[in-house]
Formats: C-alpha cells, sequence, structure tokens
C-alpha cells in the first residue's frame, strides 16, 4: 500500500491530493487564482507566484485533515518540476522539498504533460499502450506516442503558439474575456462555424505539426481591421463576434482532431488519449470521440477537473514512478521548458 | 545614423532577414522587438535561431515567458505579454542573459516591461505594410549595438 501526497503549482492553479496506491482519490483541492488574473486579460507570473505562496501550505493541511492521513503514514511527497511558469513551479517543488525533508520522505518530481497523459489512464483503465496522447493546453499542444509505461515518443507540436494561448488571445481580441476557453466556446453556440475558412491556417504544410500564429493574427484582421491593430476599436457586432469564436473554435478544433486521427492511424493504434486544460472543450471532445470511432480508436477523456490543472494526475504519475523506485534529489531543480 | 528601414514581402523574407541578423552576432546582443499582435515578431525569432544553427522550433514563449535554445550561440527568448506592464523580468529572475557573453537574447513586447531596461540593445519596429508585408525600423541603443548597425548595413547594402 502507499499513500502519495502531490503538488501541482505550474501555471495558475495551485493544487494538492492524496491518493492511495495512484487509484483511490483521498483529497483533490485546488485553489484557483482565475478570479486574480481575469481583470489583466491573462496570468500574471508574480500574481501567480504569490498566490501559490499564500495557499499552498494551507492547502497541504487541508489535504491531510481531508483524507485522515497523518504525515508520517506518507510513502513519498511529489510535486510537478517541468514545464511552466518557472517562479510558480519553484513555490511548488520548494514546497514539497521542504515537507519530504521535515517529514523524511522521498522526493518524485513529476513532468506536467505526463500528467496530463496519466489522468487520461486513471481516468480510463481499460485503455492499453500503445496509443496516442493529445495534450492541449495553454502552453502545451503535443502529441505523444505512448508506447508503455514512461515511453512517451513526441509526434508533433505547435510550431508557434499553443492551442490554449490562442484561445485566451482570440477571446481577448473578440473582448469575450478571460479564460479564452470557455467564452469562446460559449460565444461560438450562437455563431456559424464556416463564416470564416481559417482551418487550414493552423495546419502547415509538414502534415505534421500545428501553427495557430496565423489564426490569431486572421482573428485580429477580423476583429479590428488590418491597419489598426489590437487596440482599434472592435469593427464586429455580436453576431460576428459569435461567427468569428465559432470559426476559430472550428479550426482549432479540426486541426487538433485532423492531426491527431492521422497520428493515429498512422501507428496503428486502438486508443487516443486526451488531456490538458483545452480537453475541456465540449466541441474537442465530442469531435475526437466521433472521428476517432471511424477509424476504430476509443477515446479517453478525462472528467473536466482532471483536464484542467489538478494534483491528481501528479500523483498518479507519481505512483508510477515510485513503483519504479524513480526518487529525486532535494537539490532537484525546476524547469521552464522541456527542449 | 544609427537606424535602418528594412522592408518584407513575405514570412520567409521576414525569416531570411531574421538569419541575416543572426550572421552578424557575436554574442552578447539584445533585441527588443516592437510590433502588434501578427506583425512577424515570431517569424523573425524563427530566422534568428535558424541562423544561430538552432534545429528545435522556437515556439511561443508566452505562457512560460522565457525559452532558452543552446546554437551557435546560445538564443534566450522572452516574451512580457502577459506582464501587462504590472512586472518586470528582473523580478522574476529572468534578465541575468541579457547581453550575457554567448548569448543573444530576444523580448517580445518590451513595452510591457515595467521597468530595469538595458541600455545597449538594439530596437526592433514591426509595421504592418499590408497583409503580407512588413516594414522593419531597427534603431541602434548604444555603443555595442551601433557597431552592429554598421556591419548590418554594410551586408545589406544600405547606408546607415
Amino acid at each position: 500500500m502507499s499513500l502519495i501526497l502531490a503538488i501541482e503549482s505550474s501555471c495558475d492553479e495551485t493544487a494538492v491530493a492524496i491518493l492511495r496506491d495512484g487509484r483511490e482519490v483521498l483529497a483533490s483541492l485546488v485553489a484557483s487564482q482565475i478570479d486574480l488574473h481575469r481583470k489583466f486579460g491573462g496570468v500574471v507570473p508574480e500574481v501567480a507566484c504569490r498566490a501559490h505562496m499564500e495557499v499552498l501550505l494551507p492547502l497541504v493541511d487541508e489535504a491531510l485533515a481531508k483524507a485522515g492521513v497523518q504525515p508520517e503514514e506518507l510513502s513519498a511527497v511529489a510535486s510537478t518540476n517541468r514545464p511552466g511558469l518557472i517562479g510558480a513551479l519553484l513555490v511548488g517543488l520548494s514546497g514539497a522539498k521542504g515537507l519530504a525533508f521535515a517529514w523524511d520522505k522521498p522526493l518524485i518530481t513529476v513532468n506536467h504533460i505526463e500528467g496530463h497523459i496519466a489522468a487520461a489512464q486513471f481516468s480510463c483503465p481499460e485503455m492499453t499502450c500503445p496509443y496516442i496522447a493529445l495534450v492541449v493546453s495553454g502552453g502545451h499542444t503535443n502529441i505523444f506516442l505512448v508506447s508503455g509505461q514512461g515511453k512517451y515518443e513526441s509526434l508533433a507540436q505547435t510550431l508557434d503558439d499553443a492551442a490554449g494561448e490562442a484561445f485566451d488571445k482570440a477571446a481577448k481580441l473578440l473582448d469575450l474575456g478571460f479564460p479564452g476557453g470557455p467564452a469562446i466556446s460559449k460565444a461560438a453556440v450562437n455563431g456559424n462555424p464556416k463564416a470564416y475558412p481559417w482551418l487550414n491556417t493552423c495546419l502547415p504544410k509538414d502534415g505534421e505539426n500545428f501553427s495557430f500564429s496565423g489564426l490569431k493574427t486572421a482573428v485580429l484582421y477580423a476583429a479590428r481591421g488590418q491597419k489598426a491593430g489590437r487596440k482599434g476599436p472592435l469593427l464586429l457586432d455580436e453576431q460576428g463576434v459569435n461567427d468569428a469564436a465559432a470559426s476559430f473554435q472550428y479550426a482549432v478544433v479540426r486541426a487538433l482532431v485532423k492531426r491527431t486521427v492521422a497520428a493515429a492511424k498512422q501507428a496503428g493504434v486502438k486508443w487516443i488519449a486526451l488531456g490538458g486544460g483545452v480537453a475541456a472543450n465540449g466541441e474537442l471532445r465530442e469531435t475526437m470521440a466521433a472521428e476517432g470511432k471511424k477509424i476504430g480508436c476509443q477515446v479517453a477523456i478525462p472528467p473536466m477537473n482532471l483536464c484542467t490543472d489538478n494534483a491528481v494526475m501528479i500523483a498518479v504519475r507519481a505512483q508510477e514512478l515510485y513503483e519504479s523506485g524513480a526518487f529525486d534529489e532535494l537539490s532537484v531543480s525546476a524547469v521552464a521548458r522541456c527542449i | 545614423m544609427d537606424s535602418i528601414e528594412w522592408r518584407s514581402d513575405s514570412p520567409e523574407s521576414t525569416r531570411q532577414f531574421g538569419a541575416t541578423l543572426a550572421s552578424i552576432c557575436e554574442g552578447g546582443e539584445i533585441f527588443f522587438l516592437n510590433g502588434d499582435l501578427g506583425a512577424g515578431k515570431t517569424c523573425l525569432t524563427q530566422g534568428l535561431a535558424k541562423g544561430l544553427g538552432i534545429d528545435t522550433p522556437v515556439t511561443s514563449p508566452t505562457f512560460v515567458l522565457h525559452c532558452q535554445y543552446p546554437g551557435r550561440l546560445e538564443l534566450n527568448h522572452y516574451d512580457a505579454y502577459r506582464l501587462d506592464g504590472s512586472g518586470n523580468l528582473a523580478g522574476l529572475g529572468l534578465d541575468d542573459l541579457f547581453g550575457a557573453r554567448g548569448s543573444v537574447a530576444v523580448v517580445e513586447w518590451p513595452e510591457m516591461l515595467a521597468a530595469d531596461v538595458p541600455s545597449d540593445y538594439m530596437e526592433v519596429e514591426i509595421r504592418v505594410d499590408s497583409p503580407e508585408s512588413r516594414i522593419f525600423c531597427l534603431k541602434a541603443h548604444g555603443v555595442g549595438h551601433r557597431r552592429f548597425m554598421s556591419r548590418l548595413a554594410e551586408i545589406l547594402g544600405v547606408a546607415a
């Protein structure tokens, strides 16, 4: 029997979870900082770091109380240490180091992206390797071939902006607010997804990767004209905004599904896993499930609360690392980006 | 004279211009890129990276603020977009590499930095002229980057 306490603080959520054997969630807490960030239209890193620091230890205490676990009963302390905002990562990692040292427990560091993939495996235990995983969030847009536990091969990625970042920037250009994902989806319900032919801007000629920078420019031109720039007045009426939002969402979702399904077909796998904040997008979930089915693939999609950043996924991946004895020294550092 | 204007008529020629800038770099260069969303800041940076012998794709650092790529010279790519004028790179410990030997720094959205900008740097303003064409206005600040500007003028065959 093992008990792992995991911390996630790579971007704007501080989260703590305690899992038994990587399967049973005894506590899962997320202290959302979204309200702090909303007025800035994005994550302001210094705000993020300060807020992580304020809530981390109270969150750990609450998780222990909720799980009815004493620190001495824990098997290990885990934390995300890459990739993400460096200051934000350092708060969670340093906290985990301090706790591991004070409680005399082993420390396990987890790759945030591998955590998102683990969330799909956790939500859908019948999924077997090999499978194709699409991780899509504010900072990442990656397709992996997962050939076994801990065996990830990167097949494709964005060549410029991440899909989630594109959602945030497009929402800002359309005066729809932050976070961009839910705001765009809401406006898209009443819009025409064929109003603007934007899909091809997301599909670079290499036939493998993604590009969302051209799409962002297309939204800028549609919303504010070619000359005025992002500070120019919004040229669209309500219906126009809805149409732009729907066309934007259609382009992103179709591009993600097209590349992922092609990768699954190429690799000859039977499963597709989705992860990351953008996987909370209803349109993406439905389209991926439908298109996957056409090539005989089942699609593993975590529930909404395990798509957005959480610590359960970190604990699940940490459990695998715990079982293989992959512990870290207290000198381990945080890494903003994995090259 | 310490400024140059240069016109690009396609993303490809913007990348080529980035590679030309890279060919002059000796380490310690700092480029501040001013231009709206979609002006071509990332595109220019991609060309510069390629010119520095960096093969990995240069992606937007908006989320992580700072990306680092090893090459002939190390490229440190910053994006201050999300700071929204409320923070500074120094406060985040990200400015240590400005002007460092063996390193080239590119900063997108420098106007979002609250303060503590270096005094020797190259200002690159990108103006959108038409959907395809862009005008790059380079302005050298400090002795080091004025020297860079003279070499660039020579290569481009224009008077700086």
